[in-house]
Protein backbone atom coordinates (compact mmCIF):
# COMPACT_ATOMS: atom_id res chain seq x y z
CA UNK A 1 0.00 0.00 0.00
CA UNK A 2 1.44 3.10 -0.90
CA UNK A 3 2.51 5.94 1.34
CA UNK A 4 -0.19 8.10 -0.55
CA UNK A 5 -2.94 5.77 0.41
CA UNK A 6 -1.52 5.11 3.97
CA UNK A 7 -1.87 9.05 4.13
CA UNK A 8 -5.50 8.73 2.93
CA UNK A 9 -6.37 6.43 5.62
CA UNK A 10 -5.16 8.32 8.26
CA UNK A 11 -7.17 11.33 7.14
CA UNK A 12 -10.41 9.78 7.01
CA UNK A 13 -9.78 8.34 10.30
CA UNK A 14 -9.26 11.68 11.79
CA UNK A 15 -12.25 13.35 9.55
CA UNK A 16 -14.43 10.44 10.95
CA UNK A 17 -13.46 10.71 14.52
CA UNK A 18 -14.01 14.68 13.85
CA UNK A 19 -17.62 14.29 12.73
CA UNK A 20 -18.93 11.53 15.43
CA UNK A 21 -16.94 13.47 17.96
CA UNK A 22 -18.99 17.10 17.05
CA UNK A 23 -21.84 15.25 16.01
CA UNK A 24 -22.00 13.17 19.43
CA UNK A 25 -21.60 16.35 21.59
CA UNK A 26 -23.91 18.41 20.02
CA UNK A 27 -26.31 15.24 20.03
CA UNK A 28 -25.87 14.92 23.62
CA UNK A 29 -25.87 18.46 24.51
CA UNK A 30 -29.61 18.61 22.82
CA UNK A 31 -30.60 15.13 23.12
CA UNK A 32 -30.01 15.12 26.98
CA UNK A 33 -32.26 17.65 28.48
CA UNK A 34 -34.65 16.60 25.42
CA UNK A 35 -34.50 13.20 26.74
CA UNK A 36 -35.35 13.59 30.75
CA UNK A 37 -37.96 16.14 29.41
CA UNK A 38 -39.70 13.29 27.89
CA UNK A 39 -39.26 11.21 30.81
CA UNK A 40 -40.78 13.68 33.46
CA UNK A 41 -43.40 15.48 31.22
CA UNK A 42 -45.48 12.16 31.43
CA UNK A 43 -49.11 12.08 32.79
CA UNK A 44 -48.54 11.85 36.53
CA UNK A 45 -44.63 12.05 36.75
CA UNK A 46 -42.59 15.28 37.92
CA UNK A 47 -43.87 18.20 35.05
CA UNK A 48 -46.71 16.14 34.04
CA UNK A 49 -47.76 18.27 30.87
CA UNK A 50 -49.60 15.85 28.12
CA UNK A 51 -49.96 17.32 25.42
CA UNK A 52 -46.16 18.78 24.95
CA UNK A 53 -44.82 15.15 25.98
CA UNK A 54 -47.05 13.90 22.90
CA UNK A 55 -45.71 16.57 20.53
CA UNK A 56 -42.35 15.73 21.16
CA UNK A 57 -42.55 12.41 21.26
CA UNK A 58 -43.99 12.69 17.47
CA UNK A 59 -41.53 14.55 16.04
CA UNK A 60 -38.33 12.80 18.00
CA UNK A 61 -40.40 9.51 16.19
CA UNK A 62 -40.44 11.25 12.96
CA UNK A 63 -37.01 12.20 12.72
CA UNK A 64 -36.24 8.48 14.19
CA UNK A 65 -38.48 6.85 11.21
CA UNK A 66 -36.43 8.85 8.49
CA UNK A 67 -33.61 6.49 6.78
CA UNK A 68 -30.45 8.60 7.89
CA UNK A 69 -29.33 8.37 4.12
CA UNK A 70 -32.78 10.36 3.22
CA UNK A 71 -32.07 12.49 5.93
CA UNK A 72 -29.11 13.68 4.57
CA UNK A 73 -30.53 14.73 1.36
CA UNK A 74 -33.70 15.66 2.43
CA UNK A 75 -32.56 18.48 5.00
CA UNK A 76 -30.02 20.09 2.45
CA UNK A 77 -31.20 23.26 2.50
CA UNK A 78 -31.23 23.07 6.11
CA UNK A 79 -27.79 21.80 6.25
CA UNK A 80 -26.77 25.06 4.21
CA UNK A 81 -28.22 27.46 6.46
CA UNK A 82 -26.53 26.14 9.30
CA UNK A 83 -23.42 25.17 8.12
CA UNK A 84 -22.91 27.47 5.15
CA UNK A 85 -22.49 24.79 2.63
CA UNK A 86 -24.17 21.64 1.97
CA UNK A 87 -21.32 19.63 1.17
CA UNK A 88 -18.14 18.80 3.40
CA UNK A 89 -17.47 16.98 6.55
CA UNK A 90 -18.02 20.02 8.61
CA UNK A 91 -21.35 19.89 6.67
CA UNK A 92 -21.99 16.60 7.47
CA UNK A 93 -22.16 17.25 10.73
CA UNK A 94 -25.81 18.90 10.81
CA UNK A 95 -27.60 15.49 9.83
CA UNK A 96 -25.44 13.55 11.74
CA UNK A 97 -26.22 15.63 14.65
CA UNK A 98 -30.61 16.10 13.76
CA UNK A 99 -30.05 11.90 13.68
CA UNK A 100 -28.21 11.76 16.79
CA UNK A 101 -30.76 14.01 18.84
CA UNK A 102 -33.93 12.15 18.75
CA UNK A 103 -31.95 9.11 19.24
CA UNK A 104 -29.74 9.98 22.36
CA UNK A 105 -33.57 11.70 23.76
CA UNK A 106 -34.91 8.31 23.41
CA UNK A 107 -31.94 6.59 25.23
CA UNK A 108 -31.91 9.08 27.82
CA UNK A 109 -35.75 9.19 28.16
CA UNK A 110 -35.58 5.41 28.90
CA UNK A 111 -32.98 5.45 31.55
CA UNK A 112 -34.31 8.67 33.54
CA UNK A 113 -37.23 6.40 33.83
CA UNK A 114 -35.88 3.32 35.02
CA UNK A 115 -35.16 5.29 37.94
CA UNK A 116 -36.89 3.67 41.03
CA UNK A 117 -40.25 6.06 41.36
CA UNK A 118 -39.81 5.97 45.26
CA UNK A 119 -36.74 7.65 44.44
CA UNK A 120 -38.40 10.70 43.76
CA UNK A 121 -40.98 10.44 46.44
CA UNK A 122 -37.98 10.48 48.89
CA UNK A 123 -36.34 13.84 47.03
CA UNK A 124 -40.23 15.46 47.32
CA UNK A 125 -40.36 14.63 51.01
CA UNK A 126 -37.18 16.35 51.85
CA UNK A 127 -38.73 19.49 50.21
CA UNK A 128 -36.68 18.99 46.55
CA UNK A 129 -37.86 21.49 43.38
CA UNK A 130 -38.13 19.78 40.34
CA UNK A 131 -35.08 20.84 38.96
CA UNK A 132 -33.06 19.66 42.00
CA UNK A 133 -34.62 16.15 41.60
CA UNK A 134 -33.67 16.18 37.93
CA UNK A 135 -29.96 17.29 39.23
CA UNK A 136 -29.64 15.60 42.35
CA UNK A 137 -31.59 12.40 41.83
CA UNK A 138 -32.67 11.41 38.31
CA UNK A 139 -29.65 12.23 36.39
CA UNK A 140 -26.93 10.70 38.98
CA UNK A 141 -28.88 7.34 39.26
CA UNK A 142 -29.60 7.02 35.15
CA UNK A 143 -25.75 7.78 34.76
CA UNK A 144 -24.91 4.34 33.87
CA UNK A 145 -27.71 3.50 31.82
CA UNK A 146 -27.26 6.92 30.11
CA UNK A 147 -23.29 6.33 29.82
CA UNK A 148 -24.44 3.10 27.75
CA UNK A 149 -26.47 5.15 26.09
CA UNK A 150 -24.22 7.40 24.64
CA UNK A 151 -22.07 4.54 23.77
CA UNK A 152 -24.66 3.26 21.79
CA UNK A 153 -24.85 6.86 20.06
CA UNK A 154 -21.39 7.08 19.34
CA UNK A 155 -21.24 3.25 17.55
CA UNK A 156 -24.50 4.47 15.70
CA UNK A 157 -22.94 7.88 14.34
CA UNK A 158 -19.92 6.09 13.13
CA UNK A 159 -22.06 3.84 11.49
CA UNK A 160 -23.79 6.55 10.11
CA UNK A 161 -21.32 8.86 9.13
CA UNK A 162 -20.42 6.31 6.35
CA UNK A 163 -23.27 7.66 4.65
CA UNK A 164 -22.30 11.12 4.46
CA UNK A 165 -20.29 10.76 1.32
CA UNK A 166 -23.25 11.32 -0.38
CA UNK A 167 -23.04 14.93 0.51
CA UNK A 168 -19.67 15.32 -0.28
CA UNK A 169 -18.61 14.32 3.45
CA UNK A 170 -15.61 12.79 3.51
CA UNK A 171 -14.13 10.23 6.42
CA UNK A 172 -13.63 6.43 5.92
CA UNK A 173 -16.41 5.55 4.72
CA UNK A 174 -16.54 7.74 1.93
CA UNK A 175 -12.63 6.07 1.07
CA UNK A 176 -13.87 2.74 1.13
CA UNK A 177 -17.19 3.57 -1.24
CA UNK A 178 -14.49 5.46 -3.41
CA UNK A 179 -11.23 3.45 -3.47
CA UNK A 180 -12.57 0.06 -2.02
CA UNK A 181 -15.17 0.05 -4.33
CA UNK A 182 -15.62 1.94 -6.99
CA UNK A 183 -11.54 1.69 -7.86
CA UNK A 184 -11.38 -1.71 -7.35
CA UNK A 185 -9.22 -1.67 -4.23
CA UNK A 186 -10.45 -4.61 -1.79
CA UNK A 187 -7.31 -4.13 0.12
CA UNK A 188 -8.59 0.07 1.04
CA UNK A 189 -11.69 -1.87 1.72
CA UNK A 190 -10.38 -4.02 3.92
CA UNK A 191 -8.22 -1.87 5.72
CA UNK A 192 -11.34 0.55 6.21
CA UNK A 193 -13.17 -2.16 7.78
CA UNK A 194 -10.28 -2.93 10.48
CA UNK A 195 -10.39 0.14 11.38
CA UNK A 196 -13.94 1.04 11.75
CA UNK A 197 -14.04 -1.83 14.09
CA UNK A 198 -11.77 -1.14 15.85
CA UNK A 199 -12.96 2.27 16.32
CA UNK A 200 -16.42 0.60 17.35
CA UNK A 201 -14.60 -1.54 19.79
CA UNK A 202 -12.55 0.91 21.37
CA UNK A 203 -15.93 3.27 21.65
CA UNK A 204 -17.92 0.59 23.24
CA UNK A 205 -15.35 -0.81 25.76
CA UNK A 206 -14.90 2.90 26.70
CA UNK A 207 -18.22 3.37 27.31
CA UNK A 208 -18.79 0.00 29.10
CA UNK A 209 -15.84 0.85 31.56
CA UNK A 210 -17.04 4.13 32.64
CA UNK A 211 -20.08 3.00 32.72
CA UNK A 212 -18.98 0.34 35.41
CA UNK A 213 -17.11 2.96 37.02
CA UNK A 214 -20.45 5.33 37.87
CA UNK A 215 -22.59 2.17 38.48
CA UNK A 216 -22.54 1.74 42.52
CA UNK A 217 -25.93 -0.62 41.99
CA UNK A 218 -23.89 -4.03 42.48
CA UNK A 219 -21.72 -4.39 45.58
CA UNK A 220 -18.24 -4.68 44.40
CA UNK A 221 -15.59 -6.74 46.15
CA UNK A 222 -13.13 -4.53 48.37
CA UNK A 223 -9.58 -3.82 48.18
CA UNK A 224 -9.55 -4.84 52.09
CA UNK B 1 -29.99 23.54 65.35
CA UNK B 2 -27.57 20.44 65.14
CA UNK B 3 -26.73 20.52 68.90
CA UNK B 4 -29.99 18.29 69.46
CA UNK B 5 -28.63 15.08 67.48
CA UNK B 6 -26.12 14.44 70.00
CA UNK B 7 -28.37 12.70 73.22
CA UNK B 8 -27.63 12.69 76.46
CA UNK B 9 -28.51 9.68 77.87
CA UNK B 10 -30.48 9.78 80.64
CA UNK B 11 -32.33 6.27 81.02
CA UNK B 12 -36.30 6.15 80.47
CA UNK B 13 -37.23 9.65 80.63
CA UNK B 14 -38.19 11.96 78.28
CA UNK B 15 -35.47 15.05 78.81
CA UNK B 16 -36.66 18.35 79.32
CA UNK B 17 -35.54 19.89 76.30
CA UNK B 18 -34.24 23.38 77.06
CA UNK B 19 -37.80 24.58 77.16
CA UNK B 20 -40.44 23.83 74.39
CA UNK B 21 -40.46 19.75 72.92
CA UNK B 22 -39.35 19.61 69.28
CA UNK B 23 -42.27 17.28 68.36
CA UNK B 24 -45.06 18.69 66.43
CA UNK B 25 -48.72 18.16 66.69
CA UNK B 26 -50.31 16.45 63.25
CA UNK B 27 -54.36 16.98 63.55
CA UNK B 28 -56.78 15.47 61.05
CA UNK B 29 -59.88 16.61 60.48
CA UNK B 30 -62.55 15.01 58.79
CA UNK B 31 -60.10 14.03 56.75
CA UNK B 32 -60.71 12.00 53.21
CA UNK B 33 -58.74 11.05 49.76
CA UNK B 34 -60.01 9.49 47.31
CA UNK B 35 -57.84 8.73 44.07
CA UNK B 36 -59.20 8.13 40.28
CA UNK B 37 -58.91 4.65 38.52
CA UNK B 38 -57.88 5.00 34.92
CA UNK B 39 -61.08 2.98 34.36
CA UNK B 40 -63.05 6.30 35.23
CA UNK B 41 -64.16 5.28 38.76
CA UNK B 42 -62.98 6.43 42.30
CA UNK B 43 -61.45 4.50 44.79
CA UNK B 44 -62.04 6.19 48.36
CA UNK B 45 -58.61 5.21 50.13
CA UNK B 46 -59.25 7.50 53.27
CA UNK B 47 -62.44 8.69 54.66
CA UNK B 48 -63.70 10.92 57.97
CA UNK B 49 -60.43 11.03 59.81
CA UNK B 50 -60.91 12.83 62.54
CA UNK B 51 -57.40 11.86 64.62
CA UNK B 52 -55.02 14.13 66.64
CA UNK B 53 -51.19 12.97 67.08
CA UNK B 54 -49.90 13.83 70.32
CA UNK B 55 -46.75 16.02 70.06
CA UNK B 56 -43.79 14.26 70.78
CA UNK B 57 -45.60 10.98 71.37
CA UNK B 58 -44.79 7.66 68.78
CA UNK B 59 -47.95 7.18 67.65
CA UNK B 60 -48.80 3.43 65.56
CA UNK B 61 -51.74 3.14 62.83
CA UNK B 62 -52.53 -0.33 62.38
CA UNK B 63 -53.85 -1.77 59.40
CA UNK B 64 -54.22 -4.20 56.77
CA UNK B 65 -52.81 -4.45 53.37
CA UNK B 66 -54.95 -1.58 51.31
CA UNK B 67 -56.58 -0.14 54.34
CA UNK B 68 -55.56 3.09 53.41
CA UNK B 69 -52.44 3.89 55.76
CA UNK B 70 -50.05 4.96 53.32
CA UNK B 71 -52.22 7.23 51.74
CA UNK B 72 -53.16 9.02 55.45
CA UNK B 73 -49.07 9.33 55.85
CA UNK B 74 -48.39 10.70 52.52
CA UNK B 75 -50.85 13.27 53.20
CA UNK B 76 -49.41 14.71 56.48
CA UNK B 77 -46.56 15.43 53.98
CA UNK B 78 -48.39 16.67 51.11
CA UNK B 79 -47.12 13.06 48.51
CA UNK B 80 -50.75 13.53 48.49
CA UNK B 81 -53.47 16.39 48.84
CA UNK B 82 -56.80 15.21 50.71
CA UNK B 83 -59.83 15.58 49.19
CA UNK B 84 -61.73 16.25 51.84
CA UNK B 85 -60.78 17.79 55.55
CA UNK B 86 -57.52 19.16 56.37
CA UNK B 87 -54.28 18.09 57.82
CA UNK B 88 -53.45 20.46 60.47
CA UNK B 89 -49.28 20.15 61.13
CA UNK B 90 -47.44 22.30 63.59
CA UNK B 91 -50.39 24.66 63.16
CA UNK B 92 -50.00 24.80 59.04
CA UNK B 93 -52.42 23.25 56.96
CA UNK B 94 -50.61 21.01 54.45
CA UNK B 95 -53.35 20.64 51.89
CA UNK B 96 -53.83 23.95 51.58
CA UNK B 97 -49.79 25.01 51.04
CA UNK B 98 -48.75 25.92 47.71
CA UNK B 99 -45.38 24.70 46.34
CA UNK B 100 -43.10 26.87 48.05
CA UNK B 101 -44.66 26.81 51.28
CA UNK B 102 -44.96 22.58 50.99
CA UNK B 103 -41.75 22.58 50.53
CA UNK B 104 -40.72 24.27 53.71
CA UNK B 105 -43.50 22.47 55.65
CA UNK B 106 -41.19 19.16 54.13
CA UNK B 107 -38.31 20.27 55.67
CA UNK B 108 -39.70 19.80 59.02
CA UNK B 109 -41.20 15.96 58.34
CA UNK B 110 -38.77 13.68 57.82
CA UNK B 111 -39.60 10.50 56.11
CA UNK B 112 -38.44 6.59 56.41
CA UNK B 113 -40.06 4.02 53.45
CA UNK B 114 -40.29 0.04 53.56
CA UNK B 115 -37.76 -0.14 50.46
CA UNK B 116 -35.34 2.62 51.88
CA UNK B 117 -35.32 4.76 48.82
CA UNK B 118 -31.67 5.35 49.15
CA UNK B 119 -29.42 6.83 46.08
CA UNK B 120 -27.35 4.02 45.19
CA UNK B 121 -25.00 6.28 43.19
CA UNK B 122 -24.49 8.18 46.52
CA UNK B 123 -22.31 6.90 49.56
CA UNK B 124 -23.91 6.52 52.89
CA UNK B 125 -22.73 10.04 53.94
CA UNK B 126 -23.98 11.18 50.94
CA UNK B 127 -27.20 10.16 50.95
CA UNK B 128 -27.67 12.00 54.43
CA UNK B 129 -26.08 14.83 52.98
CA UNK B 130 -28.81 15.01 50.49
CA UNK B 131 -31.38 17.21 51.85
CA UNK B 132 -29.50 19.19 53.38
CA UNK B 133 -27.88 19.66 50.06
CA UNK B 134 -31.88 20.63 49.11
CA UNK B 135 -32.20 22.53 51.70
CA UNK B 136 -29.54 25.29 50.66
CA UNK B 137 -27.55 24.20 53.65
CA UNK B 138 -24.11 25.78 54.19
CA UNK B 139 -21.58 23.63 51.69
CA UNK B 140 -19.12 24.06 54.71
CA UNK B 141 -21.32 23.03 57.55
CA UNK B 142 -23.05 19.23 56.00
CA UNK B 143 -19.91 17.16 56.59
CA UNK B 144 -20.16 17.91 60.50
CA UNK B 145 -23.64 17.36 60.61
CA UNK B 146 -23.71 14.15 58.51
CA UNK B 147 -20.69 12.79 60.63
CA UNK B 148 -23.23 13.46 63.70
CA UNK B 149 -26.15 12.13 61.81
CA UNK B 150 -23.78 9.02 61.26
CA UNK B 151 -22.53 8.37 64.53
CA UNK B 152 -26.40 8.65 65.70
CA UNK B 153 -27.20 5.81 64.02
CA UNK B 154 -24.11 3.94 64.60
CA UNK B 155 -22.86 3.82 61.31
CA UNK B 156 -19.66 5.30 61.57
CA UNK B 157 -17.79 2.22 60.18
CA UNK B 158 -19.94 2.42 56.58
CA UNK B 159 -19.55 6.11 55.81
CA UNK B 160 -18.49 5.69 52.37
CA UNK B 161 -19.75 2.59 51.37
CA UNK B 162 -22.72 2.56 48.70
CA UNK B 163 -26.13 1.19 49.63
CA UNK B 164 -25.47 -1.88 47.63
CA UNK B 165 -23.06 -3.17 49.69
CA UNK B 166 -25.06 -2.38 53.27
CA UNK B 167 -27.57 -4.86 55.40
CA UNK B 168 -30.95 -4.06 54.94
CA UNK B 169 -31.08 -3.15 58.66
CA UNK B 170 -27.65 -0.92 57.99
CA UNK B 171 -29.78 0.54 55.03
CA UNK B 172 -32.83 1.74 57.33
CA UNK B 173 -30.45 3.50 59.76
CA UNK B 174 -29.08 5.44 56.80
CA UNK B 175 -32.70 5.89 55.90
CA UNK B 176 -33.28 7.25 59.28
CA UNK B 177 -30.38 9.30 59.27
CA UNK B 178 -31.30 11.19 56.41
CA UNK B 179 -34.80 11.89 57.64
CA UNK B 180 -33.35 13.15 60.66
CA UNK B 181 -30.73 15.44 58.82
CA UNK B 182 -33.04 18.93 58.75
CA UNK B 183 -33.91 18.29 62.42
CA UNK B 184 -37.71 17.95 61.49
CA UNK B 185 -40.44 18.03 64.09
CA UNK B 186 -42.30 14.66 62.83
CA UNK B 187 -40.59 11.63 61.68
CA UNK B 188 -43.09 9.80 59.29
CA UNK B 189 -42.36 5.74 59.10
CA UNK B 190 -44.07 4.08 55.90
CA UNK B 191 -43.91 0.10 57.12
CA UNK B 192 -40.09 0.65 57.91
CA UNK B 193 -39.17 -2.64 59.40
CA UNK B 194 -41.29 -4.46 56.89
CA UNK B 195 -38.37 -5.70 55.17
CA UNK B 196 -36.25 -6.99 57.76
CA UNK B 197 -35.98 -9.97 59.50
CA UNK B 198 -37.50 -10.03 63.18
CA UNK B 199 -33.96 -9.67 64.87
CA UNK B 200 -33.04 -6.57 62.71
CA UNK B 201 -36.29 -5.26 62.98
CA UNK B 202 -35.87 -4.98 66.51
CA UNK B 203 -32.88 -2.78 66.41
CA UNK B 204 -34.81 -0.39 64.11
CA UNK B 205 -37.16 0.11 66.36
CA UNK B 206 -34.73 0.52 68.79
CA UNK B 207 -33.11 3.36 67.58
CA UNK B 208 -36.58 4.71 66.74
CA UNK B 209 -37.69 4.58 69.99
CA UNK B 210 -34.16 6.20 70.87
CA UNK B 211 -34.71 8.96 69.05
CA UNK B 212 -38.03 9.63 69.69
CA UNK B 213 -36.74 9.78 73.32
CA UNK B 214 -33.53 11.90 73.06
CA UNK B 215 -34.92 14.40 70.38
CA UNK B 216 -38.29 14.27 71.31
CA UNK B 217 -39.87 15.00 67.74
CA UNK B 218 -43.31 13.22 67.01
CA UNK B 219 -43.06 10.11 65.12
CA UNK B 220 -46.26 8.61 63.56
CA UNK B 221 -45.48 4.98 62.17
CA UNK B 222 -47.61 3.20 60.20
CA UNK B 223 -47.33 -0.83 60.36
CA UNK B 224 -49.63 -4.00 59.71
CA UNK B 225 -47.49 -5.48 62.46
CA UNK B 226 -49.25 -5.27 65.48
CA UNK B 227 -46.32 -5.85 67.44
CA UNK B 228 -45.02 -3.37 66.18
CA UNK B 229 -47.23 -0.86 67.60
CA UNK B 230 -46.75 -2.68 70.72
CA UNK B 231 -43.12 -2.76 70.97
CA UNK B 232 -43.13 1.23 70.42
CA UNK B 233 -46.29 3.26 70.22
CA UNK B 234 -47.22 4.88 73.01
CA UNK B 235 -50.26 5.54 70.76
CA UNK B 236 -52.23 3.98 68.38
CA UNK B 237 -55.28 3.89 65.99
CA UNK B 238 -56.46 1.31 64.02
CA UNK B 239 -57.58 1.91 60.45
CA UNK B 240 -59.66 -0.70 58.67
CA UNK B 241 -61.47 0.52 54.57
CA UNK B 242 -59.81 3.91 54.97
CA UNK B 243 -61.97 5.01 58.05
CA UNK B 244 -60.04 4.95 62.28
CA UNK B 245 -62.31 2.68 63.86
CA UNK B 246 -59.78 2.46 67.16
CA UNK B 247 -57.52 4.80 68.50
CA UNK B 248 -56.34 5.95 71.89
CA UNK B 249 -53.17 4.62 74.15
CA UNK B 250 -51.73 1.79 73.37
CA UNK B 251 -52.03 0.21 76.71
CA UNK B 252 -55.60 1.04 76.50
CA UNK B 253 -56.14 -0.44 73.29
CA UNK B 254 -54.42 -3.58 74.07
CA UNK B 255 -56.32 -4.01 77.04
CA UNK B 256 -59.66 -2.79 76.30
CA UNK B 257 -59.94 -3.67 72.39
CA UNK B 258 -63.86 -2.77 71.38
CA UNK B 259 -63.70 -3.11 67.32
CA UNK B 260 -63.69 -6.60 65.59
CA UNK B 261 -60.46 -5.11 63.70
CA UNK B 262 -58.37 -4.26 66.67
CA UNK B 263 -59.21 -8.12 68.38
CA UNK B 264 -58.15 -9.93 65.48
CA UNK B 265 -54.70 -7.87 65.15
CA UNK B 266 -54.01 -8.60 68.91
CA UNK B 267 -54.90 -12.19 68.51
CA UNK B 268 -52.17 -12.00 65.79
CA UNK B 269 -49.67 -10.52 68.42
CA UNK B 270 -50.67 -12.04 71.49
CA UNK B 271 -49.87 -15.22 70.22
CA UNK B 272 -52.51 -16.96 72.64
CA UNK B 273 -54.81 -18.40 70.65
CA UNK B 274 -57.22 -21.66 71.38
CA UNK B 275 -55.79 -24.62 71.21
CA UNK B 276 -57.37 -26.33 67.81
CA UNK B 277 -59.16 -29.26 69.03
CA UNK B 278 -61.09 -26.85 71.31
CA UNK B 279 -61.56 -23.62 68.74
CA UNK B 280 -63.09 -26.22 66.39
CA UNK B 281 -65.70 -27.10 68.89
CA UNK B 282 -66.89 -23.56 70.05
CA UNK B 283 -70.08 -22.59 69.52
CA UNK B 284 -71.49 -19.07 69.98
CA UNK B 285 -74.31 -20.20 72.21
CA UNK B 286 -74.79 -21.97 74.85
CA UNK B 287 -77.12 -25.33 74.70
CA UNK B 288 -79.90 -25.36 77.36
CA UNK B 289 -80.04 -28.23 79.56
CA UNK B 290 -76.10 -29.76 78.60
CA UNK B 291 -73.39 -30.12 80.88
CA UNK B 292 -70.98 -27.27 78.85
CA UNK B 293 -67.98 -25.30 80.09
CA UNK B 294 -67.56 -21.39 79.11
CA UNK B 295 -64.67 -20.58 77.13
CA UNK B 296 -63.65 -17.13 78.09
CA UNK B 297 -60.58 -14.66 77.43
CA UNK B 298 -59.15 -13.09 80.35
CA UNK B 299 -56.96 -10.33 80.39
CA UNK B 300 -54.64 -8.84 83.29
CA UNK B 301 -54.08 -5.34 83.00
CA UNK B 302 -51.46 -3.62 85.29
CA UNK B 303 -50.38 -4.51 88.47
CA UNK B 304 -53.01 -7.61 88.81
CA UNK B 305 -51.46 -9.66 86.11
CA UNK B 306 -48.92 -10.91 88.72
CA UNK B 307 -51.47 -11.32 91.23
CA UNK B 308 -52.76 -15.24 91.18
CA UNK B 309 -55.78 -14.35 90.70
CA UNK B 310 -57.26 -17.37 89.62
CA UNK B 311 -55.73 -19.46 92.41
CA UNK B 312 -58.25 -16.74 94.28
CA UNK B 313 -60.74 -17.42 92.13
CA UNK B 314 -61.02 -21.04 92.85
CA UNK B 315 -60.34 -20.35 96.67
CA UNK B 316 -63.17 -17.87 97.16
CA UNK B 317 -66.03 -19.64 94.93
CA UNK B 318 -64.65 -22.25 94.41
CA UNK B 319 -64.89 -23.20 90.94
CA UNK B 320 -62.17 -24.68 89.07
CA UNK B 321 -60.67 -23.08 85.86
CA UNK B 322 -59.00 -24.91 83.04
CA UNK B 323 -56.28 -22.91 81.51
CA UNK B 324 -56.32 -23.50 77.78
CA UNK B 325 -53.26 -20.65 76.50
CA UNK B 326 -52.13 -17.82 77.96
CA UNK B 327 -49.21 -15.29 78.44
CA UNK B 328 -47.77 -11.87 79.95
CA UNK B 329 -46.57 -9.17 77.52
CA UNK B 330 -44.92 -5.94 78.13
CA UNK B 331 -46.77 -3.08 76.63
CA UNK B 332 -45.18 0.20 77.42
CA UNK B 333 -43.36 -0.98 80.01
CA UNK B 334 -46.48 -2.08 81.65
CA UNK B 335 -47.31 -6.05 82.29
CA UNK B 336 -50.26 -7.26 80.68
CA UNK B 337 -51.40 -10.60 80.69
CA UNK B 338 -53.70 -12.96 78.34
CA UNK B 339 -55.48 -16.05 79.61
CA UNK B 340 -58.07 -18.39 77.86
CA UNK B 341 -59.58 -20.36 80.43
CA UNK B 342 -62.65 -22.80 80.20
CA UNK B 343 -65.01 -22.93 82.91
CA UNK B 344 -68.64 -24.63 84.40
CA UNK B 345 -71.06 -22.62 82.35
CA UNK B 346 -73.08 -22.63 85.09
CA UNK B 347 -71.00 -20.62 87.03
CA UNK B 348 -68.98 -18.96 84.33
CA UNK B 349 -71.14 -15.68 85.41
CA UNK B 350 -70.35 -15.13 88.77
CA UNK B 351 -66.55 -16.07 87.97
CA UNK B 352 -66.27 -13.28 85.58
CA UNK B 353 -68.25 -10.75 87.91
CA UNK B 354 -65.76 -11.59 90.42
CA UNK B 355 -62.59 -11.32 88.11
CA UNK B 356 -64.00 -7.83 86.75
CA UNK B 357 -64.92 -6.77 90.34
CA UNK B 358 -61.46 -7.45 91.15
CA UNK B 359 -59.90 -5.38 87.74
CA UNK B 360 -59.47 -7.56 84.97
CA UNK B 361 -61.65 -7.88 82.07
CA UNK B 362 -63.32 -10.66 80.34
CA UNK B 363 -64.55 -11.99 77.25
CA UNK B 364 -66.77 -14.80 76.24
CA UNK B 365 -65.25 -16.51 73.41
CA UNK B 366 -67.94 -19.50 73.42
CA UNK B 367 -69.01 -22.65 74.63
CA UNK B 368 -67.72 -26.30 74.41
CA UNK B 369 -69.15 -29.13 76.03
N1 LIG C 1 -52.34 6.76 43.53
C1 LIG C 1 -53.41 5.95 43.68
N2 LIG C 1 -54.29 5.80 42.69
C2 LIG C 1 -55.36 4.99 42.83
N3 LIG C 1 -55.64 4.29 43.93
C3 LIG C 1 -54.79 4.39 44.96
C4 LIG C 1 -53.64 5.21 44.90
N4 LIG C 1 -52.96 5.11 46.08
C5 LIG C 1 -53.68 4.25 46.83
N5 LIG C 1 -54.77 3.83 46.17
C6 LIG C 1 -55.80 2.91 46.69
O1 LIG C 1 -56.17 3.36 47.97
C7 LIG C 1 -56.32 2.29 48.85
C8 LIG C 1 -55.42 2.46 50.05
O2 LIG C 1 -54.08 2.35 49.63
P1 LIG C 1 -52.86 2.54 50.60
O3 LIG C 1 -53.00 3.82 51.32
O4 LIG C 1 -51.62 2.33 49.83
O5 LIG C 1 -53.08 1.34 51.61
P2 LIG C 1 -52.05 0.65 52.63
O6 LIG C 1 -50.83 1.49 52.72
O7 LIG C 1 -52.81 0.56 53.90
O8 LIG C 1 -51.77 -0.71 52.08
C9 LIG C 1 -56.05 1.02 48.06
O9 LIG C 1 -57.28 0.50 47.62
C10 LIG C 1 -55.26 1.51 46.90
O10 LIG C 1 -55.45 0.70 45.79
MG1 LIG D 1 -48.80 1.02 52.26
Amino acid sequence: MSANLIHLLVEATLQTLYMVAISGLLGALFGLPLGVYLAISQRGELLSSPVINKVLGLVVNATRSVPFIILVVAIIPLTRMIAGTSIGTTAAIVPLTIAAVPFIARLVENAIREVDGGLIEAARSMGATPFQIIRKVLIPEALPSITLGLTLALVSLIGYSAMVGAVGGEGLGDLGIRYGYQRFMPDVMLVVVVILIVLVQLVQSLGEWIAARVDKRAPKSRGN
Amino acid sequence: MSTNITPKRDAQTRPERDGSPQGASIVFEDVGKSFHTPAGGTVTAVEDVNLTVEPGAMTGVIGRSGAGKSTLLRMVNGLERPTTGRIMVAGHDVGAADAGALRMIRRDVGMIFQHFNLLASRTVAGNIALPLEIAGEDRAKIPARVAELIERVGLSAQANRYPAELSGGQKQRVGIARALATSPKVLLSDEATSALDPETTQTVLALLRDINRDLGLTVLLITHEMAVVRDIASHMAVIDGGRIVEAGPTYDVFTQPRHPTTRSFLSGVTGVTLPAFIAGRLRDTPTRGTKEEEVIRVTFAGTHATDPMLALLSRDLGIEVNILAGAVEEIGARPFGNLLVSLDADRAQAAREYLERHGLLTEVLGYVS
